[in-house]
């Protein structure tokens, strides 16, 4: 049996505690067990600590099966555990389809996570204004920030969760929510997107000029409201530690 | 060669960040897992900072796979590679073992057949390490608790052979010793015996479990308990036969107050002592 025939078998027996091509190539398989024990309790540990909130949400025997279900299913493919719990937003939106708030508690949590290690910035601060040249210098997010959208209240279920505090009931809105997930210095936060911020984040994963941003808005605000909306939303994204000037 | 001063360290856990950044921890180096700080920014990476100015850091991976079939991931090795660059470790060490192949990632260190072609597997993938990260590697033998119908060698016959081979250096983790041996029913001494300890930077101290599996006792390595008297005798003679090696004590789990773990440590540092002395030559 060569090394590759060997892994694979071996892999079979960790993911699908299939045995029967791993034993032969053992002189003593006895042992075998403390390694598919050692598999599938690092990757349910490895969900339950990235998942906190929706474990509490779900209860023990709610998360755990999902957990177990999502581990016989996917198989790690990242060197770092860190990136393991992705894949489990999925999971959970197929496993509660007609209950967003499970999946999208899930996806909250990822995303705080994602922000805790996305790569550092140094965001730009009013002092920084005076200096600035509009000409020039463009405006992206912060490395670590994503929109996100929402279908239920997962993100005032989240905060009761992590005041432990009783959550509120689950609620279906109308229209969905955004909500801007970001971190300032080591803080993770998030807070609602208003309407006009929804519009225009997503376009400054890149970076743009003021002007542009400006050009953005007046379609839908006119250019005279647009040009004082985006002086206003320049100002809490500066107060938030949201932004980045780039001198193109 | 460089490098001999500091010999007695912890590894660098969660709960004791906040004492280890707030000011003199009795240790002369810190070893921390090399994949938990692979990340491009945040909280961790500066806690790693802010440790490195304090004291030197040893660079622990776990997600190497240097015995992949498949050969090492130069991805993996590309942002090792930038984590190094940044910190200086005083060494970098992965283990004797394989955790992907063909995409699938364990999570856990899995065992190699000891045969000519894993040799020439994990030569390879230690040659490719030592090359993209431009030093020497430290390769650790790991704990195992199965043993393959076609095995050629002893793991130590395979480890000496490997240092001769890629010029790498070794971690040896007595704890390790101990549990595949009771595990495998070999003598550790025959193992210490073995090994070329001039290639010996590191030592691991730990401590293991033992577990009732298919009606055998076996012993698992779970780094959960105080390192156990056995494992001391070890130690005694390992760093007798590699005086300049680093030592630490590795604990992950049921992990207690950093005053625990430094009293552990200065057992460690009177039986290096006493060492000292016994090869003391009067004048
Ligand atoms: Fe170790």
């Amino acid at each position: 049996m060569s090394l590759a025939a060997q892994q694979a078998a071996f892999g079979a027996w960790l993911h699908r505690a299939d045995d029967t091509a791993i034993a032969p190539a053992l002189a003593d398989a006895r042992g075998l067990a403390v390694y598919q024990n050692n598999y599938r309790g690092s990757l349910m540990a490895c969900l339950a600590e990235a998942f906190p909130h929706t474990h509490a949400w779900l209860g023990d025997e709610g998360f755990e099966a999902a957990a177990a279900r999502h581990i016989d299913a996917h198989p790690p493919s990242s060197f770092t555990l860190d990136a393991y719990p992705k894949g489990f937003v999925a999971t959970l939106r197929a496993t509660w389809p007609a209950d967003p708030e499970v999946a999208e508690l899930a996806m909250l949590e990822w995303h705080l996570s994602e922000a805790f290690v996305a790569a550092d910035d140094r965001p730009l601060s009013p002092n920084d204004l005076a200096e600035l040249d509009w000409d020039r210098a463009q405006l992206r997010l912060v490395a670590s920030a994503r929109l996100l959208h929402f279908a239920s209240n997962a993100p005032a279920i989240w905060s009761a969760l992590a005041h432990e505090a009783d959550p509120p009931a689950a609620v279906v809105a109308e229209t969905p929510t955004a909500f801007i997930v970001w971190r300032a210095d080591f803080i993770c936060c998030f807070r609602p997107a208003s309407g006009a911020e929804a519009a225009v984040l997503p376009g400054l994963a890149e970076p743009r000029l003021f002007a542009e941003l400006c050009e953005d808005l007046a379609g839908e605000h006119g250019p005279d409201e647009a040009v004082g909306l985006a002086g206003e939303m320049l100002a809490r994204w500066m107060a938030d530690g949201l932004v980045v000037a780039v001198i193109g | 060669m460089p490098l001999p001063a500091p010999r007695f360290g912890l590894g660098l856990r969660k709960p004791h960040y906040a004492e280890f950044l707030a000011g003199d921890v009795p240790v002369d180096f810190v070893e921390v897992i090399s994949e938990n700080f692979m990340v491009a920014g945040g909280r961790p990476r500066d806690i790693l900072r802010q440790v490195r100015e304090r004291h030197p850091v040893a660079l622990h991976g776990v997600s190497l796979s240097v015995g992949s079939a498949d050969g090492v991931d130069a991805e993996y090795l590309r942002r090792l590679r930038s984590l190094v660059d940044e910190i200086e470790p005083a060494f970098v060490s992965d283990h004797l073992c394989w955790t992907r192949f063909a995409g699938f990632q364990s999570h856990d260190l899995l065992p190699l057949p000891y045969t000519a072609a894993t040799l020439a597997v994990v030569c390879a993938g230690v040659d490719a390490t030592q090359n993209a990260l431009g030093r020497q590697m430290l390769i650790e033998n790991p704990s195992s608790y199965v043993s393959f119908a076609a095995d050629e060698m002893s793991e130590w016959e395979f480890l000496r052979e490997m240092v001769a081979r890629t010029g790498c250096g070794l971690l040896l983790d007595v704890n390790n010793i101990y549990v595949s041996g009771q595990n495998h029913g070999f003598d550790p001494a025959a193992y210490l015996a073995a090994i070329p300890f001039e290639a010996v930077r590191q030592i691991h101290l730990a401590g293991h479990t033992s577990r009732e599996i298919d009606g055998r006792g076996m012993l698992v390595d779970t780094h959960d308990q105080p390192v156990p008297d056995p494992v001391w005798r070890l130690f005694a003679e390992a760093i007798a036969r590699a005086p300049h090696a680093w030592a630490m004590i590795e604990r992950d789990d049921n992990i207690p107050a950093l005053d625990a773990l430094l009293a552990e440590l200065d057992v460690a540092r009177a039986l290096a002592q006493t060492i000292d002395a016994d090869q003391q030559v009067p004048a």
